[in-house]
């Protein structure tokens, strides 16, 4: 079996969540077994995991676990996946998954893969692709013992429907008093806007920019495209900008679709966090910019004059798209 | 109030990164080698404020790697700390990692074990979660604030899609990012003080290595950029639906 972690956010699934199952579907067929969710806590509708491959749909209803609480997950999705001989178990390596997955690992002594970009190739043992020194380069990596934990780099597989029959069934798991010594004082989530990490669209800015006050532009340009908001690391150091917003080898490493970089020159450190998307556009008034040579498209010139020109250009776009 | 830091090195951020012995091995030649960011700006800096405050009485540093990880270990010791503890191993296995972490742990009364949020090579961001799994504590990822009083930890903490405020009896384990401290430069007092602290050289326990590298090999180099007008904005929308297929 393969078992897959299948998030929830405030109670629905998000796309993270049906890119790890159609990722587990494909290395159960590749193995010749099936697919078993894990949900943890209290869920509006489990069984559209089905449509993405899941045979089976293992829930957890227990609303302590509607917090990440990463001893308790572990605890649960552990016991699903020693009961359902678990050959495989996998994870979107998001935030959640960083603090579980490696639990799992360590409680199931399996061999941890975070990161992963390709399915596993089980031609000669099983071996996965994973990015390493943060962006710069990929590794092949063996996992070698008898269960293996798969963390798959999100936005890097794609979400595909199939027609699995499902089957629900609710469990208990004997928790201990001391799996949930984590108290919860508050939440402050932001709603509304795509994490960076499962964000397709990204606008980028940096200290080309020359102040905060004058990401309005920006947001704009982001608000006509709906693409996330990310900032290079002078921008977040200045506090500019909050620092999840912080994309480059010392922040986030993420590959959205579409990557627009503005003002930002393009060190290797913020290649290295960004240079796995899918397309690249630099807008920068500096022709020795070294972020031109890793771009798809470039636009030399003015950023407060060239920015509210692409806005207006992407609005006339979306415009003639919905006419 | 004892503190354990775990403390990696990694390449500077500026290495251009490379491969020998047929791109099986990373090329270290020429390579400067750091103190895991995360490890040193966050974690270690924060335990010292704690110190410095008076709440943390002792504070051990721990890493696995062989002797060539003394100068960066070194250096930690420079910035403040105790003693030094360095597991004589050599690995890019997380779980052989935190074994060997876990095993020296388990008997020493640690309050709190803290790491960075991940290191900038591997990238697993996996050796405190299974060090806290190993140990059955609790673990906090991804702290970006850390308070102490009577023997709670009070901390901010990054979720997906937000954040949180927690609080935690102590033992524990947190892994460190951005927020946590200011990076600060070891001083020449600290330096000096640094050379006789103890660096305590462990052998590691008996454990597997469950994953292992078999080959690197390095990202498509982009074939060349296509300039855009600025008066153009159009025709890049265009390019961007019809050749890249993004939009």
């Amino acid at each position: 079996m393969v078992v897959v972690f299948a998030e929830l956010s405030n109670g629905s699934f998000k796309k993270a969540a049906f890119e790890a199952v159609s990722y587990a579907s494909k290395v159960a067929a590749s193995m010749g077994t099936q697919v078993c969710a894990v949900v943890l806590g209290e869920a509006s509708d489990v069984t559209v995991l089905g449509n993405y491959g899941a045979s089976k749909i293992v829930q957890v209803l227990d609303a302590r676990l509607n917090h990440l609480e990463a001893k308790a997950y572990a605890k649960a999705i552990s016991d699903i996946a020693a009961q359902e001989n678990a050959q495989v178990v996998v994870f979107s390596n998001n935030i959640t998954a960083k603090a579980v997955a490696p639990r799992v690992a360590a409680r199931l002594k399996a061999g941890l893969v975070a990161g992963a970009i390709s399915l596993p190739d089980t031609s000669n043992g099983f071996v996965v692709k994973k990015s390493v020194f943060a962006g710069k380069a990929f590794a092949l990596v063996s996992v070698k013992s008898a269960i293996k934990v798969i963390s798959i780099t999100p936005n890097s597989f794609p979400v595909e429907k199939s027609d699995a029959q499902t089957s629900v069934a609710s469990q208990s798991v004997d928790f201990a008093a001391n799996d949930f010594s984590v108290k919860v004082e508050s939440v402050n989530k932001v709603s509304g806007i795509v994490p960076l990490s499962e964000a397709e669209l990204v606008v980028s800015g940096g200290r080309g920019l020359k102040g905060p006050e004058n990401w309005g532009i920006l947001e704009d340009l982001a608000k006509s495209v709906g693409a996330t908001l990310a900032c290079s690391r002078p921008v977040a150091d200045s506090h500019w900008r909050p620092h999840h917003e912080h994309v480059g080898q010392t922040g986030g490493t993420i590959r959205p679709n579409l990557y627009l970089a503005v003002g930002i020159s393009g060190a290797i450190q913020h290649l290295a966090g960004v240079n796995s998307s899918k397309t690249i556009v630099v807008i920068n008034k500096d022709p020795e910019a070294p972020f031109f040579k890793a771009a798809d498209y470039g636009v030399l010139g003015d950023a407060f004059e060239i920015v509210p020109k692409l806005t207006a250009a992407f609005n006339k776009f979306k415009a003639a798209q919905n006419a | 109030m004892k503190i354990l830091v775990c403390i990696t090195k990694a390449p500077d951020t500026t290495t251009k990164v490379t491969f020998t012995d047929n791109n099986s091995k990373f090329n270290e030649s020429g390579v400067q080698w750091i103190i895991n960011p995360y490890d040193e700006w966050y974690a270690l800096v924060r335990a010292l404020e704690l110190k410095e405050a008076g709440t943390a009485t002792a504070i051990h540093l721990i890493t696995v790697g062989k002797a060539d990880t003394e100068p960066v270990i070194r250096k930690a010791l420079a910035l403040g700390g105790d003693e030094a503890i360095r597991i004589d191993a050599d690995s890019n296995d997380s779980f052989y990692i935190a074994t060997q972490i876990a095993e020296h742990a388990k008997t020493k009364g640690y309050d709190m074990i803290l790491t960075g949020k991940e290191s900038i090579d591997y990238g697993n961001a996996s050796i405190g979660a299974m060090v806290a799994e190993l140990l059955d504590l609790p673990f906090i990822s991804h702290v970006s604030k850390l308070d102490i009083s009577g023997g709670n930890v009070s901390i901010n903490r990054e979720i997906e899609g937000g954040e949180e405020t927690d609080s935690c009896a102590c033992p524990l384990v947190i892994s460190c990012q951005k927020g946590m401290a200011e990076a600060r430069i070891p001083n020449m007092r600290g330096i000096m003080a640094a050379r006789t602290k103890p660096l305590n050289v462990v052998a590691p326990v008996e454990v597997d290595e469950l994953t292992s590298i078999l080959s690197y090999d390095l990202p498509a180099q982009k074939t060349g950029v296509k300039m855009i007008d600025v008066e153009n904005m159009d025709e890049l929308v265009r390019l961007l639906h019809e050749e890249a297929k993004v939009i």
